[in-house]
């Protein structure tokens, strides 16, 4: 791609007019970058390519986030990887997403030049293509910034089911990694902390695909907004199963962990953009774990804990010391304490 | 984190959770150990150390939780000053859900009020310097842990001459509460677990009076699960063994005798210690700090006038019982009902420090 001179230029309501400012501002942020035989068609919906008879997956999910660029991501890869990672833990491969940006006037073209080259690179990275969107531009202070959806379709295998009704009885937990990052990276960097908490914001795709192979997924979730114990907490209730994890097993950076120790925060609840929690047939728990460690993404994959009869539709933590307590899903958000 | 980790070991709980255990073969009764800490509340739920300890020990919490304690109508004043178009409120986070008489900082700020939540008072004179046609209001809400932070930031604003700097004073001290609660007859305190952070400013002095005319067990405690163990042992040792009360210090390693010199002539430097009203407890005298006159002009009630609507209280709600440790969360007809805490009634609900939180989140 080609780079205009971007700098020192300001996205204007004309950029969102529909006019040739537009088409100029779209044909050089994403249609260039993204660039793929179904998006250059650009007609009003992407046709896409038969799939044969397998099934099809489709979400859509909107990104508001301050700081836009943080540690270990940016609002653009966050939009391409959330949505792939919400195909992902439905076990569907992710094939086509869209890009809809609403941007405020006045901001800064090569700040949405470094979104759309964010995206660009997070998709290709994630196997998918960006195939349709849309650019709005409002009045300076009616968006902060930048706002960006994204809608995703992906196809799943016939014979993947995932579902809660298949939890059983003993089915162990997984999950492929550190928790708490994704969170406290955006808190630091909007708050301006000193810490190396980097976002852990990346596509599940691949270590999702090695998972399945492996056989005796029962259900799988990303950990995002309400991080851990919100999932396992809904897995409980839809379950109608208890839940039973060991603080000792659950994988925490001591970074993340001495951080959220300081703000009062508990990891558990902190979001997560890289994260899957399966669910998976005792049988199989150890052969997926092996799998998993395989993948970049799951170096520190862990079993945390199992599926019980006992505690039914409540997750319960055995601490560290061996105490028990009930994990309860997060209401708001999470603010410090005083002390 | 390998210094806290020692602190979580599991062996090591599992075995003064057995030596307390047995301390209580052949004692008769109940023993009602109570922490006036929010600190202590959130790790004795967090680490589960209860369910470690036998069932004849119980675990109240006082009125430790500087949300909770916190009355009406200071948050009715906050919520007036937050109209007033010329102002900008910052404060902790878990203030602003906290319900006052008829609204809460949350939902004003969602209705246009200028509400900036902040993790250290000292941001409130950036947002001085930054917004000079602006009146911000600081609430310095906190025990003696937070009032220095607020002292020192009123110090600042003097050096920097800000003159749209103010500070809310709600601050508390903890030991006028412990003895309000030992004059109330009607609560059965059998010993105090005296929080870590406050006695770590106010060290052990303030407490020696208190143990001394009202014969009860006291220990200061840190607030990790084998602190808190510890804690408990040497409380239990003090009912059942030695049977006499004394004053000890489990956190040597954080908490001083004499306590934070630096700190404690911060708070006098710039408060004066007055009479102040405390949820569930009412007006205790000597219990509050008010900013000291040659710092008047920080202050945010001598300069800044308005009208505050007049203070009502939920009448079921049970916050005031449960500070004193005579209901439990579970005796209020609200709790888990119409009082979450997605929709708090009560400041107890608000704070994870709160009790019914707490309960809520660790219990139900």
């Amino acid at each position: 791609m080609k780079k205009k001179n971007a700098e020192n230029k300001k996205i204007l309501l004309s950029h969102g007019s529909g006019g040739a400012a537009m088409s100029a501002l779209v044909k050089e942020m994403m249609i260039d970058k993204f660039d793929n035989p179904t998006l250059r068609r650009l007609s009003d919906s992407a046709v896409l390519p038969p799939s044969g008879n397998k099934q099809l997956c489709f979400t859509t999910d909107s990104y508001v986030i301050n700081p836009i660029f943080f540690p270990g991501g940016d609002i653009g890869s966050l939009a391409v990887n959330g949505t792939v990672n919400d195909l992902s833990v439905m076990g569907a491969k992710p094939l086509y997403i869209s890009c809809s940006l609403i941007i405020e006037e006045g901001l800064d073209m090569d700040i949405l030049d470094k979104i759309t080259t964010s995206m660009e690179k997070t998709s290709k990275k994630a196997n998918v293509q960006i195939v349709t969107g849309d650019t709005k531009v409002v009045e300076r202070g009616s968006a902060d910034k930048i706002f960006i959806n994204t809608a995703g379709i992906g196809i799943i295998q016939k014979n993947t089911i995932l579902s809660t009704k298949r939890i059983k009885n003993g089915d162990k937990i997984i999950i492929n990694g550190e928790i708490g990052a994704h969170g406290l990276a955006v808190m630091s960097k909007r708050e301006n902390f000193k810490t190396n908490i980097k976002s852990d914001c990346a596509s599940l795709w691949g270590i999702i695909e090695t998972m399945l192979s492996a056989g005796g997924i029962k259900f799988m979730r990303d950990p995002t907004r309400g991080g851990v114990a919100t999932v396992l907490c809904e897995i409980a209730e839809q379950s109608g199963f208890g839940i039973q994890i060991k603080e000792e097993t659950l994988p925490i950076h001591d970074n993340v962990s001495s951080f959220s120790e300081i703000l009062g925060l508990d990891p558990l609840y902190i979001a997560n953009e890289g994260k899957v929690i399966a669910i998976v047939a005792k049988d199989k728990a150890s052969s997926i774990l092996a799998r998993m460690k395989t993948n970049p993404l799951g170096k520190e994959a862990s079993i945390i804990g199992e599926i019980t009869k006992k505690n039914k539709g409540r997750v319960v933590l055995e601490t560290i010391i061996g105490g028990k307590r009930i994990i309860d899903r997060l209401t708001g958000d999470q603010l410090p304490r005083i002390c | 984190m390998k210094y806290i980790t020692e602190y979580r070991n599991k062996d090591l709980s599992h075995k003064i959770a057995n030596r307390i255990n047995n301390l209580l073969k052949g004692y008769k009764g109940k023993i009602s150990l109570m922490e006036v800490c929010g600190t202590h509340t959130y790790s004795i739920f967090h680490s589960g150390i209860m369910s470690l300890l036998s069932k004849e020990i119980e675990h109240l919490s006082g009125p430790g939780c500087p949300v909770c304690v916190t009355p009406n109508k200071y948050i009715d004043t906050a919520i007036a000053y937050s109209h007033l178009p010329d102002v900008i409120i910052t404060t902790f986070g878990d203030m602003i859900k906290v319900p006052g008489s008829t609204s809460s900082l949350e939902k004003e700020k969602a209705s246009g009020s200028n509400v900036k939540i902040i993790y250290s008072p000292l941001e409130s004179l950036k947002i001085a310097k930054k917004n000079p046609d602006k009146k911000i209001v600081f609430l310095g809400v906190g025990f003696e842990t937070t009032a220095p932070l607020v002292a020192s930031t009123i110090l600042s604003a003097k050096d920097e001459n800000i003159k749209n700097f103010f500070v809310l004073s709600g601050h508390k001290l903890i030991p006028p509460a412990m003895t309000a609660l030992l004059e109330r007859k009607e609560i059965k305190i059998d010993g105090f677990m005296c929080p870590g952070h406050v006695s770590a400013i106010i060290g052990e002095k303030p407490y020696l009076s208190i143990v001394k005319k009202y014969g009860i067990p006291s220990v200061i405690i840190g607030f990790e699960p084998i602190d808190l163990l510890e804690g408990i042992e040497m409380l239990i040792k003090q009912i059942t063994v030695k049977k006499t009360a004394s004053l000890e210090n489990q956190y040597k390693r954080v908490v001083r005798k004499e306590g934070n010199e630096k700190a404690l002539s911060l708070i006098n430097k710039v408060f004066d210690v007055k009479d102040s009203p405390w949820r569930g407890l009412g007006l205790l005298s000597k219990s509050g700090l008010s900013i000291k006159k040659a710092y008047a002009k920080f202050d945010a009630e001598t300069n800044i006038v308005c009208e505050i609507e007049k203070t009502k209280e939920h009448p079921e709600c049970l916050c005031g019982e449960v500070l004193c440790g005579t209901k439990r969360p579970y005796d209020c007809t609200l709790f888990a009902k119409t009082c979450s805490p997605e929709n708090p009634v009560g400041p107890c609900m608000v704070s994870s420090e709160g009790t019914c939180a707490a309960y809520y989140k660790f219990k139900k």
